[in-house]
């Protein structure tokens, strides 16, 4: 049944993606409607696939790193819809649709392994890692939207829009966008990174340490993302500055979520 | 049942002749009307714009003359000499006179290739014929359908989507750079005919605040109170120039009227918002190396032209797009006129044969006095229905037949073998 929900999600997505690179190029609204429907349909079947994965291991499938990598996509496409409807902007989509495919294809081609047994279970635990995997999707796309920032930035300096430059959002849009899903990353880090407190107080004795090495590296890409955002409201760095920031800044993200997780955190291994 | 048209344009008209022959919205309602009441056309609308003045009519007989007739009275109407007018004027007819108004409507036959505006004045010419009654079916359906095309074309080709002057492109930019304007502030330097036309730009797209600073303060003032701006004095740079996120220059000077150092003040006084500057004066009045300032864009009367002229080529490339369906409109509203067509001449060839078999009857039943007017009535009734029958057939065959082509050739041969000359509908 996964395989078949696994297969629906790729055909949608790839149909999305093109559909949105497609209204990229022709500002067609209808097949901006349609692309926005189709990841719809994606979402629902990748849920369908992530549910069956959490049956499988009687937990939000984040246990291994396709289970990760998969939640990671579909909060990905999640905040991006929200991120779209809020701010009825719909370019966008053509470069999030591959950023979520690619999570997804590798998360799918991954070689299955035996679930391993969660170590904690509970809603509170549930929680901190879902809240805190929405954060870091949320923090990427706020990394697509700078780096799209960043291009039509440079299109406009150099006076060659092209094609795509005349259909692409306006840059404070962009910011403003890129704001939205950094506020969302901002308060859901918070809230799961609290949960995730929460969850090793209740464990302690039994798994958990009250020390890792990732609850600095997370505070610390916390106190970044607040820096970003008090920075791109200023003078000096308002607009292509405080874009690149963001970019480096969800490089430190993708640090904490794979080196950290991997070599250095006791507890966290793919969230 | 026959389209003309007969108009000039720019291609075929100086802007002296097109002057003379354009209609305002009562001339063209009167032009309308004495048509009619002259009984050159049935049916007619007269399409006038600043590039344009077309009268298309539909003359119920089907003769070439009505357009003869047509250009006569358009010398009559505008008080212009037949010879001075004759050589501007084009004539097309059915076919060509639909694919040539469905061209127009889709931007195919504007100057600036593409342009949006032509559709609108197509809308309100027809709302305007429809609303006085001087149009009729044909001209109805042939209107709907060039209004169904114009949205078509722009829909779904590239054909009216990039800016084409210098002032719309520059609008288009700060756009790329803020959204919509309209709570946005601009400067515009300058009271001329440039300035004018960016003038008309920003108040098209609703800007929030429109500040306009000359030289000559009377000659802003009247500009101001043209355009509901406000005037601001002109050289008291500092306190302007921190205002606005637009600012478009278009005055005189021998050197740099804006200096990167003015800019850079400005920008620290403003926080470095973004700042959108076009340069449309020559020589240049902004200097080149405000571009290296940091949220600053400036864009000068070059780059908008080398950007006005790949958007020029990117339109010329959708006009193959467009024609197609253009061809594809033209084709459904033969069709829809064929099958029209077909009824009527279906319709007279009854009502002829009816007329004949009455006028048959009526002679050969004369001498049969033993014949009572109830079995009069009878062979009249069975003879009908004998007449009836007789139609059926091919009029389902000619009604069923698909190509369109073949469709108004039965009809002609239907026209030309049973009718005469005073039948034909």
């Amino acid at each position: 049944m996964n395989h078949t929900f696994v297969i629906l999600t790729v055909l949608a997505y790839l149909l999305s993606m093109s559909l949105y690179i497609q209204f990229l190029y022709t500002g067609k609204e209808f097949t901006g409607r349609l692309a926005t429907l189709l990841m719809f349909m994606g979402l629902g079947t990748h849920y369908l696939a992530l549910l069956v994965s959490a049956r499988a291991s009687h937990t939000v499938p984040y246990h291994d790193l396709p289970g990760a990598m998969s939640l990671f996509g579909w909060l990905l496409a999640v905040t991006y819809l929200c991120v779209e409807i809020y701010h009825r902007q719909r370019t966008v989509g053509a470069f999030v649709m591959p950023v979520i495919l690619i999570f997804f294809f590798i998360a799918n081609l991954m070689p299955a392994r035996p679930h391993a047994t969660a170590p904690v279970h509970g809603v509170v635990f549930a929680l901190h890692v879902t809240l805190s995997i929405l954060a870091y999707a949320a923090f990427a796309l706020s990394c697509v939207l700078s780096l799209i920032y960043l291009g039509e930035e440079r299109l406009l300096r150099i006076r060659r829009l092209g094609e795509v430059g005349w259909r692409l959002p306006p840059l404070e849009l962009l910011e403003r966008m890129s704001h939205t899903s950094v506020m969302v990353g901002l308060v859901t880090i918070l809230v799961g990174t609290s949960l995730g407190f929460i969850a090793v107080d209740r464990n302690i004795a039994e798994h958990y340490s009250y020390f890792d090495p990732k609850y600095i590296f997370t505070l610390f890409v916390l106190l970044l993302y607040i820096v970003y955002f008090r920075l791109a409201r200023t003078a000096a760095w308002r607009g292509a500055r405080a874009s690149k920031l963001c970019v480096f800044n969800f490089v430190l993200v993708v640090v904490n979520f794979w080196v950290v997780n991997l070599f250095f955190s006791q507890h966290h291994r793919y969230f | 049942m026959e389209i003309v048209l007969v108009g000039l344009n720019f291609r075929t008209a100086p802007v002296e002749v097109r002057e003379k022959v354009s209609f305002s919205t009562e001339q063209a309602q009167r032009a309308a009307e004495e048509l009619r009441a002259q009984g050159i056309l049935e049916e007619t609308l007269v399409l006038s714009t600043c590039n344009r003045s077309e009268v298309y009519g539909v003359h119920p007989t089907a003769k070439r003359a009505s357009a003869a007739a047509l250009s006569s009275f358009l010398s009559n109407f505008h008080s212009i000499q037949p010879e001075l007018l004759s050589p501007s004027l084009y004539h097309h007819y059915d076919h060509d006179a639909v694919r040539h108004l469905f061209r127009v409507s889709a931007g195919l036959e504007s100057m600036l290739l593409g342009e949006a505006e032509i559709l609108g004045q197509v809308r309100e010419a027809y709302l305007r014929a429809h609303a006085a009654h001087v149009t009729g079916p044909v001209l109805n359906r042939l209107f709907q359908a060039a209004l169904e095309i114009g949205k078509r074309v722009r829909a779904e080709t590239e054909l009216g989507s990039r800016p084409m002057g210098v002032a719309s492109a520059g609008m288009k930019l700060a756009e790329r750079i803020f959204g919509k304007l309209n709570d946005r502030t601009a400067l515009v330097l300058g009271a001329g005919t440039i300035s004018e036309q960016v003038v008309s730009q920003l108040r098209d797209r609703n800007i929030g605040r429109l500040y306009l600073s000359n030289r000559s303060r009377d000659k802003a003032e009247e500009f101001a109170k043209q355009y509901k701006g406000e005037v601001l004095d002109w050289g008291n740079w500092d306190t302007t120039l921190k205002l606005p996120d637009v600012i478009v220059s278009a005055v005189g000077v021998q050197e740099a009227l804006l200096t990167k150092p003015l800019i850079e003040r400005a920008m620290a006084a403003r926080g470095n918002r973004a700042l959108f500057l076009m340069d449309l004066g020559m020589p240049r009045n902004i200097d080149p190396a405000v571009s290296e300032l940091y949220n600053c864009y400036l864009y000068s009367m070059e780059d908008l032209s080398e950007i006005v002229q790949q958007n020029r080529s990117a339109r010329e490339n959708e006009v193959p797009k467009a024609e197609v369906l253009v061809e594809e409109h033209v084709a459904k509203f033969i069709s829809w006129q064929a099958s029209v067509e077909l009824t009527g001449v279906l319709d007279t060839l009854r009502g002829s044969l009816k007329e004949r078999r009455a006028a048959f009857l009526h002679e050969k039943l004369a001498g049969m006095n033993h014949f009572s007017n109830e079995d009069r009535e009878h062979i009249g009734a069975l003879m009908d229905e004998l007449v009836e029958k007789l139609l059926i057939a091919p009029a389902e065959r000619l009604r069923a037949e698909k190509e369109l082509r073949k469709k108004i050739q039965n009809v002609e041969a239907i026209r030309e073998l049973y009718l005469s000359d005073r039948e034909k509908p």
